[in-house]
């Protein structure tokens, strides 16, 4: 196949990645990818997921789904995708073991119980039943790269949330990290996370190598900006309107968006090929691509911060005034 | 007898595992086994209620709009409100938009490959471009990967596959097959949209919240979303609906396979501002009439199931210890019964229920199939009823959601406020594509006390009942025809006919040590 520098682009995904790909790299790039007849192996393992990083994949635009599976890489295994049933699809995961394969990327889904392996199985091998963490351990202490899609494969998610009577976890879900601490895992946060945040970053490693990281082994090109900084209703913020109801013009600050706390490019790059957005549709960020996502200390996903007066006083100084006037209008909750 | 195990089962949503016993050729017993927990209400209890609203949707990334839109008027219930006109509609377009795009992807991303014969592109030789690449493609590599070491698979994710004589042979039939499967993506892809317009994103949108959704309709989002629904109804009536006619005709025996008539729905998409009716009815059949609803008959027994804990319990007294070594238990699946019956739900419940309580266009489009194949009411209770029951609902949403688009009030608010008491408690019901959905929720000093969820796939994927009667994935299966016991194709089918979803469906098996028995307050 090949690729010039404008479909490249389109595949990263908008702007961010116009800025970190000069074109005498994609030359290379090109190179390589014509040279690799053999497209990337890919194994692509659900754990503890409910599969809405997979749907969100399916949802990627330019190229779509089946140009990236049937162009980019080899899709060895998805349980959502593929064609065999049972021991025909478990197969592919069990010669991988076995061969003491090194030669794929092992992308992983979901958060890794490790209280039991019971918690999570799929398929079984030699009679006995396999627990997720167990292929996930195997196969990923060979890979050639290591990528956690999610927010529960990345930092633990909504699986791996505290029990808020005892602070406890109920299965020991954990992330993909974690199970690796010596190896650098590429995390792709999101709940769910942007089909282009997915195929982007997987182009680049084939392509160009580990992309730069944050502290959270974020990719920067998608992560290195708040949800503020790219609000569409940035502007409201500076004129001090906020939204007192959800639904409502104005900043969404005082309803309790997140968007201040999160990296993510969201407000520009838009859901579903252009339709929407969290904070424009009124919501606002639920902070999903935060390791502290969803607990949030005690905080939680929605907090109103006109709920008491305690919390006015950690509010930013500059919209503290704005606060106290909005408070006398009066909203509780919502 | 041979003991065979289908594990995983692929192509649906999370891990489910099925064993059959086979005898002469026939299933003779099955086990239904969820292999998945997460513990997602031991994780819900403390948590402001509005959170219920976000974490349940992530029960499920395949269906997060109905969980939203059950949690959200569980809350609204406990809350004491009602959605508002705009509350309403937007909820029905998005449940519409989400009932499109998972049937469509049931049908063709998940079922079409136990019936279509995916190697028969190889030999493709139209003008069409897409399909042309991909046989390009299929054939490359075959041919680079042949015998080479570090090629895992060849034609991935496609194959490999179970293999035998029972994939359809009209070279005609399975290349239109892979054309429609390629475009499904991309009409699966406009119902998404769909979603994303009013529910902010997809999948799990953040826009559904108690009272209604957070987006205010606007002229131009309604614009869009009836053009994308323009594309989806034009597939569904001339691309989706022949093909279920297609894969009916040349698999006709499956009317006569998956058999199951106990039916339950909830009903779905409300009617009215006071949320009383619904388009898709409310009702349960036990194989012989047709009753009213009572979720107050609503069990869950735990005997097969690994939990320690009391049995027959009502959602609200949910009382459960997850035990995985319990002695008997098999699945993480408890075993949801009404009145102390199995119950079927999902598409084919919901127009059979439909259908006996005399909704005028479902009869009209179910009396019109049967005429197609001759046949009477009976054949609708099989594996191909399922999926012709996706393709009628499919048909009469597209039509309907137009009336809604209509409605709205542009520009007005698209919910009502609220209140968090400090004390409440609901009950939301609703329908996921998949089938009936019901959360609910306790609230004690404005925090969760308990918050359970008893969703489609543990009705129909759940294992044997206190009274050793099987669940009905269990009973469907007895009696199929398994022709290669190392190949077990028609099992699969079956299963797949029901949708099922284990995320959804293990979520539910939840435990906790300290809350021990919950009273009704």
């Amino acid at each position: 196949m090949s690729l010039n520098r404008r479909e490249f682009l389109k595949v990263m995904g908008a702007t961010t990645a116009a800025v970190a790909f000069p074109s005498v790299l994609i030359q290379g790039c090109k190179r390589a990818l014509q040279k690799a007849t053999e497209r990337t192996n890919v194994i692509w393992i659900q754990a503890q997921s409910c599969s809405g990083c997979s749907v969100s994949l399916l949802n990627k635009l330019e190229p779509d789904i089946a140009t990236v599976i049937t162009e980019y890489i080899s899709l060895n295994y998805h349980q959502t995708l593929c064609g065999g049933t049972g021991h025909a699809a478990i197969q592919v995961l069990e010669n991988a073991v076995k061969t003491n394969r090194k030669d794929f990327v092992l992308i992983v889904e979901g958060s890794i119980p490790t209280k039991s392996d019971e918690y999570c199985t799929i398929g079984e091998m030699d009679g006995r039943f396999i627990g997720a963490r167990e292929w996930i351990q195997k196969l990923g202490a060979n890979a050639i790269a290591l990528v956690a899609v999610g927010s529960c494969a990345t930092f633990g998610g909504i699986p791996g949330a505290k029990i808020r009577a005892t602070g406890d976890n109920p299965t020991g879900a954990t992330s993909l990290q974690k199970m690796f601490p010596d190896k650098k895992v590429i995390n792709i946060p999101g709940c769910p996370p942007h089909p282009d945040w997915m195929v982007g970053t997987l182009l680049h490693v084939l392509l160009k190598g580990m992309p730069e990281l944050d502290e959270y082994n974020r990719p920067l090109m998608y992560f290195g900006t708040t949800v503020h900084e790219k609000c569409e209703r940035l502007p409201d913020y500076k004129r001090g309107r906020f939204a007192k109801h959800w639904g409502e013009e104005g900043c969404l600050y005082l309803l309790g968006c997140l968007g201040m706390d999160t990296g993510c490019d969201i407000p520009t790059r838009k859901w579903v090929g252009g339709m929407n957005t969290c904070t424009g549709c009124g919501s606002g960020c639920i902070g999903c691509t935060e390791p502290p996502f969803p607990d949030y200390g005690n905080r939680g996903i929605y907090k109103h911060l006109m709920a008491s007066n305690d919390e006015l006083q950690t509010l930013h100084p500059e919209i503290a005034s704005t606060v106290v006037k909005l408070k006398n209008g009066g909203v509780i909750n919502g | 007898m041979a003991k065979v195990l289908l594990d995983p089962i692929t192509r649906i949503e999370g891990h489910l595992s099925i064993e059959i016993d086979v005898q002469n050729g026939k299933v003779v017993d099955a086990k239904s086994k969820g292999d998945m927990f997460r513990g997602y209400e031991m994780i819900l209890k403390g948590r402001n209620p509005v959170d219920a609203n976000q974490i349940t949707q992530r029960i499920c990334g395949v269906c997060p709009a109905p969980h939203g839109i059950a949690s959200s008027k569980c809350l609204d219930a406990a809350f004491g409100i009602r959605a508002n006109k705009n509350g309403r509609l937007l909820r029905n377009l998005i449940l519409t938009a989400d009932y499109l795009q998972s049937h469509i992807l049931h049908f063709y991303h998940l079922c079409a490959l136990d019936y279509v014969d995916i190697t028969s592109i190889l030999k493709y030789n139209g003008t069409d471009k897409k399909l042309l690449a991909v046989r390009d493609w299929a054939k490359n590599e075959l041919e680079v990967k042949k015998n080479r070491q570090d090629a895992i698979t060849a034609v991935a994710p496609f194959l490999p596959r179970y293999e035998g004589d029972f994939y359809i042979k009209d070279q005609e039939l399975n290349i239109a097959a892979i054309a429609h499967y390629l475009e499904a993506l991309d009409v699966r892809l406009k119902a998404q949209q769909m979603i994303g317009i009013f529910g902010g994103r997809t999948p799990h949108m953040v826009g559904l919240v108690p009272g209604g959704v957070t987006q205010v309709p606007t002229r131009s989002a309604i614009r869009q979303y009836k053009k994308f629904l323009k594309r989806v109804e034009e597939f569904v009536n001339e691309v989706y609906f022949n093909d279920i006619i297609a894969v009916a005709k040349a698999y006709s025996d499956y009317f006569k396979i998956g058999k199951y008539t106990n039916f339950l729905s909830y009903g779905v998409f409300e009617a009215n501002d006071e949320l009383s009716q619904f388009f898709f009815k409310r009702g349960v059949f036990d194989g012989k009439k047709l009753q009213e609803f009572d979720s107050s008959k609503i069990r869950e027994q735990v005997r097969f199931s690994r939990y320690n804990s009391g049995t027959n319990l009502h959602p609200y007294q949910g009382q459960t210890n997850p035990d995985p070594h319990k002695g008997g238990a098999y699945t993480w699946l408890k075993a949801p019964r009404y009145d102390g019956m199995p119950m079927e739900v999902g598409p084919l419940a919901r127009v059979a229920i439909s259908y006996l309580s005399g909704h005028k266009e479902v009869k009209q489009e179910v009396d019109a199939l049967l005429k197609v194949f001759n046949a009477d009411i009976d054949a609708v209770f099989s594996v191909l009823g399922r999926h012709a029951s996706r393709v009628i609902e499919c048909k009469l949403l597209c039509q309907k959601a137009y009336e809604w688009l209509d409605e709205l009030e542009v520009g007005e608010m698209p919910r009502s406020t609220y209140e968090i008491p400090e004390k409440g408690q609901g009950e939301g019901l609703t329908e996921a594509s998949r089938g009936a959905l019901g959360h609910w929720i306790i609230i004690e000093d404005k925090k969760i006390a308990n918050y359970q969820c008893v969703v489609p796939t543990t009705w129909f994927c759940g294992p044997r009942g206190d009274d050793g009667k099987l669940g009905p994935v269990e009973q469907a299966l007895l009696g199929t025809p398994i022709a290669d016991p190392k190949n077990p194709i028609e099992a699969a089918r079956v299963v797949r006919s029901f949708d099922p979803c284990i995320a959804c469906a293990v979520h539910i098996v939840e435990g906790d040590k300290e809350i021990g028995t919950f009273k009704i307050c």
